[in-house]
């Protein structure tokens, strides 16, 4: 029989995230510091409101790129918020998740030997995603001295003639950085200069915990080179329902409408009308929700002091980024043996990247009671890896 | 009434929800010194925003017998004397638990806590009706609590979400 497979699929590496979580659904009444989803259910309002669109029977599709009002609502949230205007009729697409946004730019934009510049630590579908396309990834080690932000030298190093696009990634999973408006601004001049294009993955925006998230969209130039991704799941604990947009000049835009409505149709109905409430009247929920995170990412910031763990304070997302280099693990080994030891699961950085090594994920979307609970075993953990070190 | 900052808004928000949370760890959270915490509790205390550290208690939990009883109470002011004084006559006994002054077909809520339902209408016979300005009252029992206090009670709640997601 011949390979029934093609082998740009089977070149493409599994997820380092699902061969940890094979080992850790082995294991009884772990305690989880590894989710990549809030904790909080969707607030009730937004629930009631998707509930309230199946008893009036909307169970039929919507036009391809979304609901009409959901469009509408996408553009002025993004502009009360983050100052980006967005035309609704042809510059915004609403898709299943800020993931299918990734995929659907990428091939859009993406031809053969096209090279896309990947700001690594980062989240496992960009590089896939590019190898689909036959487009060729190109990481960029970001590094724990400069906090895990991109900087304009490290992504002027990277540029090549075939360079066409830039992820970025940012308040990024997993480190917890954000860029900042001043370093976005070098980054946008380079961009422009070398006509680069950028694909924002701002999923993470409004969980900014240093002032309020700048976009790289908003900056003078960039909007027409940019595509802005975003969704419900992070703001507005919206994971399951699978939905996110797209925003960005039509040209682009139109194209991914057009892959979008032949490979998906469009977005869960039902979620569609739940965003609508979440955008019209979910303001506040978000801000009590990043207060609350705040507070446990400041409660471990200063845990990994006291028990000192090096790490670098992240202002973003709901994770936390500590180095474990100096206990002679790697990142898998520590891993795996303060799951055996300790049954506190935390993903090893290597799943984010080759650079991740000698960092751990460890996300806060847990309640401040569990995270004490965890931060005890994973203090007890060290202090026996210290004694044996001796 | 006094105006409260973002950090005393914020500590209320804490302490409404945990009040044995200790000032150390009310300093890490919200990134400000235990100096600062403590003087923030310390004057709510003394403006009467923070009346108390009590504990929410479910005794439906509990083999103890416990009555609560809303009741609403319409009075006729007189002369002289307004719904406070008429509110302090009743708020001042020990049986009372809430009384709120309300809008609408009555005048005040009265929360009585009590072991029976003959407890409850001992105190309305014998100590609330008497007293002059009361019109007329209307008592409703609480048959089961499901929330109170902004918290559900009897809800069990498990961590449904995969252990590690990317």
């Amino acid at each position: 029989m011949r390979n029934p497979l093609s082998n740009i699929v089977t070149d493409i590496k599994p997820s380092g995230i699902r061969k940890f979580f094979d080992i850790v659904s082995e294991m009884k009444d772990a305690i989880s510091l590894g989710v990549g989803e809030p904790d909080f259910d969707t607030p009730w309002h937004i629930r009631e409101e998707g509930i309230y669109s199946l008893e009036r029977g909307r169970t039929f599709y919507t036009s391809n790129a979304g609901l009409k009002d959901l469009k509408i609502e996408i553009c002025n949230y993004l502009e009360r918020r983050f100052n980006i205007s967005y035309n609704y009729m042809d510059e915004v697409l609403v898709t299943v998740g800020g993931s299918e946004a990734i995929d659907l730019a990428m091939r859009a934009m993406i031809d053969p030997g096209d090279e896309v510049l990947i700001p690594q630590p980062s989240y496992v579908s960009y590089l896939p995603c590019v190898q689909l396309t036959y487009g060729k990834p190109v990481p960029i080690e970001l590094k724990a001295e400069n906090e895990f932000k991109l900087t304009p030298k490290q992504l002027l190093e990277h540029i090549t003639d075939k360079t066409k696009v830039l992820i970025l990634p940012f308040p990024n999973n997993p480190t917890g950085a954000i860029l900042e408006k001043e370093i976005l601004e070098k980054i946008a001049a380079i961009c422009i200069e070398k006509d680069i294009y950028v694909v924002s993955d701002e999923i993470y925006a409004e969980l900014s915990y240093n002032g309020r998230h700048t976009s790289i969209a908003s900056i003078p130039g960039m909007k027409d080179r940019t595509i802005v991704i975003n969704g419900f799941s992070k703001s507005y604990a919206m994971t399951g329902w699978r939905l996110g947009y797209a925003c960005g000049p039509s040209v682009i835009i139109g194209q991914m409408i057009k892959i979008h409505q032949f490979a998906i149709m469009c977005a869960p109905t039902t979620s569609q009308y739940a965003a609508v409430e979440a955008l019209k009247n979910g303001d506040s929920d978000v801000e009590q929700m990043r207060t609350a995170y705040n507070q446990r990412r400041r409660y471990l910031v200063n845990a990994f002091k006291e028990m000192g763990l090096e790490c670098f304070e992240p202002y973003g997302a709901f994770y936390i980024f500590p180095s474990i280099k100096k206990f002679g693990l790697t990142s898998e080994e520590f891993a795996t043996k303060l799951l055996q030891e300790e049954k506190v699961a935390v993903v090893p950085g290597t799943a984010f990247g080759d650079c991740g090594e000698g960092f751990l994920r460890i996300s806060y979307a847990y309640s401040l009671e569990n995270l004490k609970i965890a931060i005890a075993r994973l203090e007890a953990f060290i202090k026996r890896l210290e004694e044996n070190q001796q | 009434m006094i105006e409260i900052n973002e950090i005393k808004k914020t500590i209320l928000g804490i302490i409404e929800k945990n009040s044995r949370i200790d000032m150390k760890e009310l300093a890490i959270l919200l990134g400000i010194s235990e100096i600062e915490v403590a003087n923030a509790i310390g004057d709510m205390e003394k403006e009467n925003i923070i009346c108390g550290y009590h504990t929410m208690i479910n005794w439906e939990n509990t083999t103890e017998e416990k009555v609560t009883a809303m009741i609403e109470v319409m009075v006729t002011p007189q002369r002289g004397i307004g719904f406070d004084k008429i509110a302090e006559r009743i708020y001042n006994f020990s049986e009372v638990q809430s009384v709120y002054l309300m809008s609408g077909g009555f005048d005040f809520m009265v929360i009585l806590e009590e072991k029976t339902m003959k407890s409850v209408s001992q105190f309305i016979s014998d100590k609330l009706s008497p007293i002059e300005e009361i019109r007329g009252t209307a008592t409703h029992f609480v048959l089961k609590k499901y929330k109170a206090h902004g918290i559900i009670l009897n809800e069990e709640k498990t961590d449904e979400r995969m252990l590690v997601t990317p």
